[in-house]
């Protein structure tokens, strides 16, 4: 009978004490602060680097430059994190929650806010101008190091000619003293 | 001997069937009631995982790999890992060592418990299997504060691991597992002394030594069989530290695997306890690996299921060369077969619930 018996006390035990179960949704599900739930992004921190884009693994990330978006495709997702790991600016951030389901596979689009892109078209001017000096200062540069050249070859031509000149010169240059 | 073919019939067997947790398919060649041949087919989930290994950045693919299966997760991201470390000739810090052998044992914990649940379906005690699977909830709220997933892990990293187990999260993990021990012991006489548990497990697909060396068997079913093979003492990670012996048996029945996976879970928690006894207090998480792979490695791991196998070839390019993995359920397959010749075919779900079968490992 004793064989029989065994799981008698967890079966007691089990009918005195209150389900294991949380009644979700009535009551919120907690979730650990280290919970991979869901990816978000500080996207006006975002330099669209696009580092994130070739690190992910099931590829659901797309950045555009030009129109300052970064886009998820939240089905896709599997939520590794390995593009917070990635990025360079550490924008991307994983926080609990996991995706709510919803009627099509949509994509969620982060656009940067205007005085983020004012501020970076802004910056971008400020590059493209110090670029533009800097492509200046160049140019003037190569211009004088080939004047300097040129100068050069005609006061080698100059040597070239006979002695005596050359030596007249600094003794006038003297006198002149 | 003459064969009555009139009397020989077959039943085919799964891919869908209600005590498979996963697709494999076997013909069952049966007589009257008795098996007389099972022939398995595999490869209804085969997703190419070693040939992505190949098109994808070696660092990503860590978290490809260990999405290879939910329940081996971690162990399948760790052995990927120590193959690349061992083509770079890389040394984990000491922390990763002994904070990957946390999470290795608890993913053992868990993956038993997981077992001990189906094999109670699989004998049709439901109230007992819902049990087995309340004590591992615990422990899978233990992987989820301390990885933030509760199967997958992804904390593995080429060099080491990504995040830290501070003191509070020991804290709780010693707790859990207190309990996990506590309400395991409570269960434990239903799984080994039950009349009709027993009844059902004893003497039912007995493998001896002799046949498990001849056939391949690896992990626990090795174990059960008397085989004392353990990878874990081969000291990868931070084993070499802790102390600890294979649990083996000699019966090689049904009852034997079920002795043998549930006591694996409390030298598990003993391991827990002595590598979090021993955590060095040095936090250096992960080396450094800069450049491509370029060579190969050979890694050999003991999953929760048994013999693990990794092999990476590289050729100094940013993609793998080759990435191959034999999981331990490929290598049970075959003990499977030989343990199911002889069997009735009412014992057939339960027998094949005792390899513990992990088929999207094996199909990877």
């Amino acid at each position: 009978m004793a064989k029989l018996m065994r799981f008698v006390p967890t079966v007691l035990k089990n009918l005195f004490s209150p389900p294991v179960t949380t009644s979700y949704p009535a009551e919120p599900a907690v979730y650990p602060e280290r919970s991979r739930g869901h990816i978000t992004i500080d996207i006006d921190d975002c330099i669209s680097c696009g580092m994130c884009v070739r690190c992910c693994p099931p590829g659901c990330l797309a950045v555009s430059k030009q129109e300052y978006t970064w886009t998820i495709n939240r089905f896709d997702c599997i939520a590794c994190g390995n593009c917070v790991e990635r990025c360079p600016k550490k924008c991307l951030h994983m926080v609990p929650g996991y995706q709510e389901p919803m009627g099509a596979k949509t994509e969620e689009v982060f656009r940067k806010s205007e005085e983020a892109i004012q501020a970076e078209i802004e910056k971008k001017r400020i590059q493209a101008e110090k670029a533009a000096a800097a492509k200046a200062a160049m140019e003037a540069k190569k211009k004088a190091e080939a004047e300097a050249k040129a100068k050069a070859e005609a006061e080698a031509k100059a040597e070239a000619e006979p002695k005596a000149k050359t030596e007249a010169e600094p003794a006038a240059a003297e006198t002149k003293a | 001997m003459a064969v009555d073919l009139s009397r020989r019939s077959v039943i085919p067997y799964g891919p869908q069937h209600p005590v498979l947790p996963e697709p494999i398919h076997l013909d069952l060649v049966i007589e009257d009631e008795k098996v007389v041949e099972a022939i398995p087919s595999i490869g209804f989930i085969h997703r190419g995982l070693e040939g992505l290994a190949m098109k994808k950045d070696f660092n990503d693919m860590q978290y490809v790999i260990e999405r290879i299966c939910g329940i081996c997760s971690f162990m399948h991201g760790m052995g990927y890992c120590e193959a690349l470390e061992g083509i770079f000739e890389v040394e984990v810090p000491d922390r990763a060592k002994f904070l990957r052998t946390i999470w290795c044992e608890m993913s053992r914990i868990h993956s038993h418990l997981l077992w001990l649940g189906l094999l109670a379906d699989g004998f049709g005690f439901e109230s007992l299997f819902y049990q087995a699977w309340r004590i591992r909830e615990k422990i899978l709220d233990m992987a989820e504060l301390t990885t933030g997933g509760r199967l997958i892990a992804s904390v593995n990293k080429i060099g080491g691991v990504l995040k830290d187990i501070d003191d509070d999260m020991t804290k709780a993990i010693l707790k859990n597992i207190g309990e996990i021990e506590e309400e395991l012991k409570q269960i434990e006489k239903t799984f080994l002394l039950d009349y009709t548990v027993q009844s059902r497990l004893k003497g039912v697909g007995v493998l001896t030594k002799e046949q498990i060396h001849e056939l391949g068997g690896v992990g626990p079913v090795a174990r059960a069989s008397g085989v004392n093979v353990d990878l874990r003492k081969r000291g990868y990670a931070a084993y070499k530290y802790l102390d600890f012996e294979p649990v083996t048996s000699n019966d090689g029945d049904c009852y034997a695997r079920c002795n043998v996976r549930l006591h694996e879970v409390y030298q598990s928690i003993d391991l827990i306890r002595q590598a979090i006894a021993k955590l060095p207090e040095d936090r250096t998480l992960a080396v450094p690996v800069k450049g491509n792979p370029d060579g190969e490695c050979f890694v050999r791991l003991e999953q929760s299921r048994g013999e693990a196998v990794y092999y990476a070839k590289a050729t100094g390019g940013k993609f793998l060369d080759r990435m191959r993995i034999r999981t331990p359920t490929f290598a049970n397959i075959p003990s499977l077969c030989e343990m199911l010749k002889g069997a009735t075919l009412s014992d057939v779900g339960l027998l094949v619930i005792t390899i513990d079968p992990c088929i999207s490992c094996t199909e990877r």
